[in-house]
């Protein structure tokens, strides 16, 4: 960050610092950790706002299974208080400074602000399901409340879904409510080895369909597989949480349920842990820095959207969310093969696909983010300025304006 | 009993009346188009049955693109539109008004899609709640949000109020069980928003529609997540001293890391009404029941209840009574389940739907009966322990207008109550027209007018469901 830094030490004062940027028609970059600063497309802001010193758990009550942190609390401190009461931010956030090479300190409000959600999204749902309540600054100055402290929650407009996954776009994040949930006693993993990935999504789908209540599905194809250290040929990964007793009992149930599932390997809680942590933090493609793409289809897709990529395109992939998180990266360097992979998408039955890493150059010629159907891009865009009509915060971060190169 | 207002209706439009139901009339089938006064009747309210307004047209379509023309009509016309589902709405989320033309979806009522493998079903707003558990059941799957009224309200009502129901401790309510919806939009504009992969695209427009009672367009077609059903599920019941102690027993067993599927609390008057109605062998000797669900294999349901039971032991627990069989568990149920039935038998009642924080339970459960000590009315509480929705049920008689007037001003203090322990208006229900003025006691009317703006982003002539969620004389109405 070259630019100047502002680093207000009360909400009141970044909503000062943004009444003031936004009658000069100014703009502004917010910066948690900045640890996910090079997901989007470049863009350029007057100034920096460190949430710095926005940070502190405000109220923790373990038996009300939510908690409230300013929005620059570091992610680290979150977990340890959680920690401390057996409790767990139940869509398991990945720490993604591997992914990005940066090495500051993630903090919870970017979790919400991309929407940030782990291998047990399909059991336990997102970081978006599990954000109760925001404050922030919307771009005119104006400190808004939405949602609260409570599970159960339709009182005006759900602005808090709206403000998960905005990537800083609409206001400054100041203050979340997360539900939180007792820590799982223990946990063990299944390792079925050698499918090819179409019958690692089928084995997979079936594991799903089963009520041994699977809070982890995850593939990993040969050279994948071997670097998350579970052993040789490709690996597809069932996790069970819960009681022990709990856990030994549909860890025979799913067995049963699967071809081939008699042989699987079983990985107890130690090492299962770490197995998990890895691809929640996405480690098996942390330290490179070629394209990756983040991509979110139907579960049963995901393997055909990876294949069509890579029968062209040097790279590799695996496979988290039943199949239907596919992360991508690839050799290409020249403009990541966006359109190539939006084509793959497209073809199989849609869902989006982001860049989450490139090089600024090919973030300039492609859209980052999956462009939208027009009337849904003016719909943002109009829902957009009704948060921030000066276009204060991260302007075009989340929009592609930048023509392609000639044909 | 106060009135509730609703916004003047348009007398432009009120009195070009013949021309736009001839004009509707050109847009669908006859017998999807709704004008004759005797017709008209059923469309007048929802189950918040206080307020009647006859409409000036209903429209029932049977596709998509007829739900766009007749948006696309009435938006030109200066028309207002009420979006319709059951009409089951507790809060008077689909009362409409004499201007306004009513687009109800029953007849989409298909399920266009079933895929086990991706877990989702695509299905047609109209379709009821229940009907998709229905289909998928034999396949050994489910839809998880349950409102009471699950029989015959419909998905598209479902997302208008973000639904919930008994089981949403573990599954979540709606907003988490929906993948996307196609809808339509104040201009007739068609748009898909997410589908089967399991997070959106830029932003979270499914987040914000769900919930949205109806403000923001009509949904037409939904993809919602199925789940596959546990082996089994098996509930216990427990009476205690006191509500204090029952409250102190759900925090336990939450503490103790156990997250059962549901955790159902009903004090004295509840039990007295349900066991009347009922018979389901409730204790009469106890102040405070908890019904206390788990899911599982029959070992993993023992193990389960053997913790859960020790918890409520330590709680001095008056008496146990687990079922040891499915008539058994359907017996603890069938009192529960028909608590605002039997409550209707012995008089007529309100029902609050305010969400606490649980560390407020047992708060709110004494301040509520402060309340209605103070104005001589009688309430039966029955409610979502897990999550913190209570119901409270105030009984009043409905031919008595001063206890009429009584009931309502005790329920919106409860509400203010709850409001002020650090909770919510409404859990489930909705605000609809029921609790609309109270809204800047939760929301700064900073708050409420950046919602208001975000809704201009949808409907920037205030059409749709326009006398609902909002106080109709914030100025922000009038700026749009």
């Amino acid at each position: 960050m070259t630019n100047e830094v502002l680093t207000p030490a009360s909400e009141e004062e970044a909503a000062e610092i943004i009444r003031e940027t936004a009658a000069k028609a100014g703009t502004l970059e917010i910066a948690g950790g900045a640890t996910k600063r090079g997901i989007g497309q470049p863009f350029e802001a007057d100034r920096t706002l460190s949430m710095a010193k926005l940070s502190g758990i405000t109220e923790y009550n373990p038996a009300e299974l939510v908690l409230t942190a300013k929005a620059g609390t570091p992610v680290a401190e979150i977990e340890a208080a959680l920690a401390e009461a057996g409790q767990m931010m139940a869509f398991e956030p990945g720490d993604w400074r591997g992914l990005t090479g940066a090495n500051g300190v993630p903090t919870i409000g970017a979790v919400a602000a991309a929407n940030i959600s782990g291998p047990r999204r399909i059991s336990a749902g997102a970081a978006r399901d599990g954000l109760l309540g925001v404050r922030f600054v919307n771009g005119s100055g104006e400190v808004i409340r939405n949602g609260g402290r409570v599970m159960k929650n339709v009182t005006g407009l759900d602005l808090v879904k709206l403000m998960a996954g905005s990537w800083g776009t609409l206001g400054l994040l100041t203050e979340v409510s997360f539900k939180v949930l007792p820590r799982t006693e223990t946990e063990a993993t299944l390792v079925i080895h050698g499918a090819t990935d179409s019958d690692g999504a089928n084995m997979m789908a079936a594991a799903l369909q089963t009520s041994a209540e699977v809070s982890g599905a995850a593939h990993a194809p040969e050279t994948v597989a071997k670097r998350l250290g579970v052993g040789a040929g490709s690996a597809t990964l069932l996790r069970l949480e819960g009681f022990a007793d709990s856990v030994a009992a549909r860890l025979d149930r799913l067995r049963a349920a699967l071809p081939g599932g008699a042989d699987a390997d079983e990985l107890p809680e130690a090492q299962s842990r770490p197995l998990w942590a890895q691809i929640r933090d996405v480690a098996p493609f942390a330290g490179s820095v070629s394209p990756l793409w983040r991509i979110s289809v139907a579960p049963m897709a995901g393997h055909d959207v990876a294949a069509i990529v890579l029968r062209d395109v040097d790279g590799e992939a695996f496979f988290d969310w039943q199949g239907g998180l596919v992360w991508l990266q690839l050799a290409d360097e020249s403009d990541a093969s966006a359109d190539r992979v939006r084509a793959a998408v497209a073809k199989c039955g849609g869902g989006h696909a982001t860049l989450v890493r490139a090089p600024e150059a090919v973030r300039r010629s492609v859209p980052v983010f999956q462009p939208q159907a027009a009337p849904v891009a003016a719909l943002s865009e109009r829902v957009r300025t009704a948060l921030d009509p000066a276009g204060v915060f991260n302007p075009g971060r989340m929009v592609f304006h930048g023509s392609r190169k000639a044909a | 009993m106060n009135q509730i207002r609703f916004l003047e209706p348009r007398a432009d439009v009120v009195a070009r009346r013949d021309e736009i139901r001839a004009g509707l009339a050109n847009l669908v089938p006859a017998d999807c188009l709704v004008t004759e006064e005797r017709e008209l009747v059923p469309f007048e309210t929802d189950a918040f049955t206080a307020y009647r307004r006859v409409p000036l047209a209903v429209v029932l379509p049977e596709t998509t693109e007829q739900v766009a023309a007749v948006m696309k009509y009435c938006s030109e016309r200066g028309v207002p539109v009420i979006p319709r589902g059951a009409g089951t709405s507790l809060s008077g989320g689909a009362i409409p008004q004499e201007d306004a033309v009513v687009v109800g979806v029953s007849k989409m009522a298909r399920i266009l899609e079933v895929d086990f493998e991706n877990r989702t079903a695509r299905v047609q707003a109209g379709v009821t709640n229940l009907r998709i558990s229905d289909e998928v059941s034999a396949d050994g799957f489910f839809y998880a949000p349950d409102p009471s009224s699950q029989l015959a309200c419909t998905i598209a009502g479902n997302i208008g109020m973000n639904s919930g129901g008994a089981h949403c401790l573990k599954y979540g309510v709606t907003t988490n069980n929906l993948l996307g919806v196609k809808m339509v939009l104040h201009d007739g504009t068609i748009i898909e928003l997410g589908g089967k992969a399991l997070d959106a695209e830029g932003y979270d427009l499914l987040g914000l529609v769900c919930g949205s009672e109806g403000q923001l367009g009509i949904i037409t077609e939904a993809v919602v997540r199925l789940i596959a059903k546990p082996e089994g599920a098996r509930p216990v019941l427990f009476g205690f001293d006191s509500s204090e102690v029952a409250g102190a027993c759900v925090a336990d067993i939450i503490a103790a890391g156990i997250i059962p599927v549901a955790i159902e609390f009903m004090d004295k008057e509840a039990i007295d009404i349900c066991e009347a109605f009922a018979h389901a062998g409730y204790p009469m000797d106890v102040e405070a029941l908890l019904i206390v669900e788990v899911e599982g294999s029959d070992d993993e349901m023992d193990a389960m209840l053997a913790r859960i039971i020790e918890i409520a032991r330590r709680h001095n627990v008056k008496r146990v009574k687990e079922s040891q069989s499915a008539l058994e568990a359907a017996q603890i149920w069938k009192g529960r389940k028909s608590a605002f039935g039997a409550t209707g038998r012995i008089a007529d009642y309100i029902c609050m739907d305010g969400t606490v924080p649980l560390g407020q339970l047992s708060h709110v459960l004494r301040e509520t009966t402060n309340i209605i000590e103070k104005f001589g009315l009688r309430v039966a509480n029955v409610f979502h322990a897990g999550d913190g929705n209570m119901h409270p049920l105030i009984l009043y008689n409905v031919n008595d207008p001063a206890e009429a007037e009584k009931a309502e001003a005790a329920g919106m203090e409860i509400l203010k109550l709850c409001v002020d322990a650090g909770g919510c208006l409404t859990g489930e229900h909705g605000v609809g027209i029921e609790k609309r003025d109270l809204m800047l006691h939760q929301f700064s009317e900073t708050d409420l007018n950046q919602q208001m703006r975000v809704r201009a982003a949808f409907d920037p002539g205030w059409m749709l469901n326009p006398s609902k969620v909002f106080p109709l004389d914030l100025a922000m109405r009038k700026a749009v």
